[in-house]
């Protein structure tokens, strides 16, 4: 059993192209949400979105290569090029042939099909593009990450909603525990904002008109964000011995299902997959100072978790520090487990903690110390991030500065 | 509230929800019925696609009974707006 290093972070979201833009708007307590501009919101009940505004396909790759990428998985690639020219790795056959490329995605490349289908049924189109498949597979970021690199290992991914990419990052930091693997790439990527997609999120009545406010009395929904976020791992031992910058370390990952309804939240599951989290790192609750939470900013999800950690916690939640990042990128979906680890894992590193921005008012179902608005410097030694995802399919992963 | 109404409700609750329109009264509350919010969100649908109109999302919110729909349908259906403003923003 090894112990397994972050050597490498890697991220484009709503808050920046890079780790250092993502981390300075955290600790800021900006907020990426405005309104929405890839997608047409006339005829729809919300108008703001966490999109990556401006985004161009250039330099990250050339026209050829990006008629082939859609982009969700661009942003996987990007993701994943910052994390491993972060992490220094020096590629050898024998590296390329044994790493891992685990990634997270809940839609795919839906944006890229979403434009065929209305091609056909609207358009009266015969065809649909022939890469409509190659582009709408959710493996597609794990695999363009694998030709990006020439890594030839285990390669694949996880759709498991909003868990996708905690789940995904979960598989990575067994596989490198084990000895399994001796690298792996790890993180989501998503790009929801097509016109199909987001009338089918307007159906459900979960998406706020116009901030997500996590934790707050008058919170109003979630609000939709994009962006890819990816880690490079490493066993701790070898990250050291070649004088690797080390992150964080993972140390813990819990997972568990509520198998109750497959839309409404359960704090039964949710506290058993943070339990099972604190267990596989050999910790005590008490030993953990900061979570960053689901927090959709929807009324079931934040009672819910509030519940949840209270359930696990106990007296020792009074002095825990629990924030929603959402509140600032917003929920990228399959990239949010991956977002957010990033989040928690500069929470450590740096020595702050991120707010729940867009605070308003306290709800005294959600009474925990949510860190509104403001960062706080704090010196955490251990902390969790939480995906709870639609299905009932909860992952909580345990870091360690 | 019109009886043909009522019985137009009625129907879309029985259809969604998979249970005899019978046992759907006028003061049936959706927690009797066993409605609950994604029960309540594809009731809403129907509706929308039923009496074509659009629901907005504040008012489903505040959603707790078949009276409470029938009322905001028939507010719908007679040009106004329902109980809660619609979305502004």
């Amino acid at each position: 059993m090894h112990r397994v290093a972050v050597t490498g972070i890697g991220v484009i979201c709503a808050l920046g192209r890079t780790a250092d833009d993502f981390c300075r708007a955290l600790r800021e307590g900006r907020s990426g949400i405005a309104p929405i501009q890839s997608a047409d919101c006339a005829t729809l009940r919300f108008r703001n979105g966490a999109e990556v505004i401006g985004y161009d396909y250039h330099p990250h790759f050339d026209d050829k290569r990006a008629d082939f990428i859609d982009r969700f998985a661009q942003f996987a690639v990007i993701a994943a090029r910052e994390a491993v020219g972060d992490a220094g790795i020096e590629w050898t056959p024998e590296l390329r042939e044994s790493s891992a490329i685990i990634t997270g995605s809940c839609v795919g490349g839906q944006a890229t099909e979403d434009i065929g289908f209305y091609n056909v049924y609207k358009m009266g189109q015969t065809r649909v593009h022939p890469l409509t498949i190659p582009k709408t597979m959710a493996n597609a970021g794990a695999s363009h990450i694998s030709m990006d690199f020439g890594i030839t290992g285990p390669s694949y991914t996880i759709s498991t909603a909003c868990s996708s990419a905690t789940h995904a990052i979960g598989q990575a930091f067994w596989m490198v525990r084990s000895g399994m693997a001796p690298l792996a790439i790890t993180g989501g990527s998503e790009a929801p904002f097509s016109f199909g997609i987001l009338k089918a999120w307007e159906a459900l009545r979960v998406v706020s008109p116009d901030t997500c406010r996590p934790f707050s009395k008058d919170r109003s929904g979630m609000i939709l964000g994009e962006g890819g976020a990816m880690l490079v791992l490493e066993p701790l031992e070898a990250a050291r011995a070649r004088g690797a910058r080390i992150h964080a370390e993972i140390v813990g990952f819990g997972m568990s299902s509520d198998a109750c309804h497959i839309t409404q939240p359960s704090a039964d599951g949710a506290a058993r997959a943070m339990r099972a989290a604190v267990c596989d790192a050999h910790l005590m609750p008490e030993a953990i100072g900061y979570i960053n939470a689901h927090g959709t900013g929807t009324q079931a999800n934040d009672v819910t978790e509030t519940s949840a950690v209270r359930t696990v916690f106990g007296p020792h939640a009074e002095r825990l520090a629990v924030s929603s990042t959402k509140s600032m990128h917003g929920h990228a979906l399959g990239a949010a487990g991956a977002i957010e680890a990033m989040a928690a894992i500069l929470a450590l590193r740096d020595g702050f903690l991120p707010p729940t921005a867009n605070f308003t008012a306290p709800d005294p179902d959600c009474d925990l110390d949510v860190v509104p608005n403001t960062s706080r410097p704090a010196e955490v030694e251990y902390a969790l991030s939480n995906s709870f995802a639609f299905g009932g399919l909860n992952a909580v992963l345990a870091f360690r500065r | 509230m019109s009886n043909e109404l009522i019985q137009r409700v009625r129907t879309v609750i029985a259809n969604t929800q998979r249970i005899p329109v019978e046992k759907i009264t006028v003061d049936s509350s959706f927690q009797e019925l066993g409605i609950d919010s994604m029960d309540g969100v594809n009731i809403l649908f129907a509706l929308e696609n039923e009496f074509d109109i659009t629901i907005p999302d504040e008012a489903a919110k505040q959603i707790r009974d078949v009276r409470q729909v029938i009322e905001g349908v028939e507010k719908l259906i007679g040009g106004g707006t329902a109980d809660a403003a619609p979305v502004t923003s």
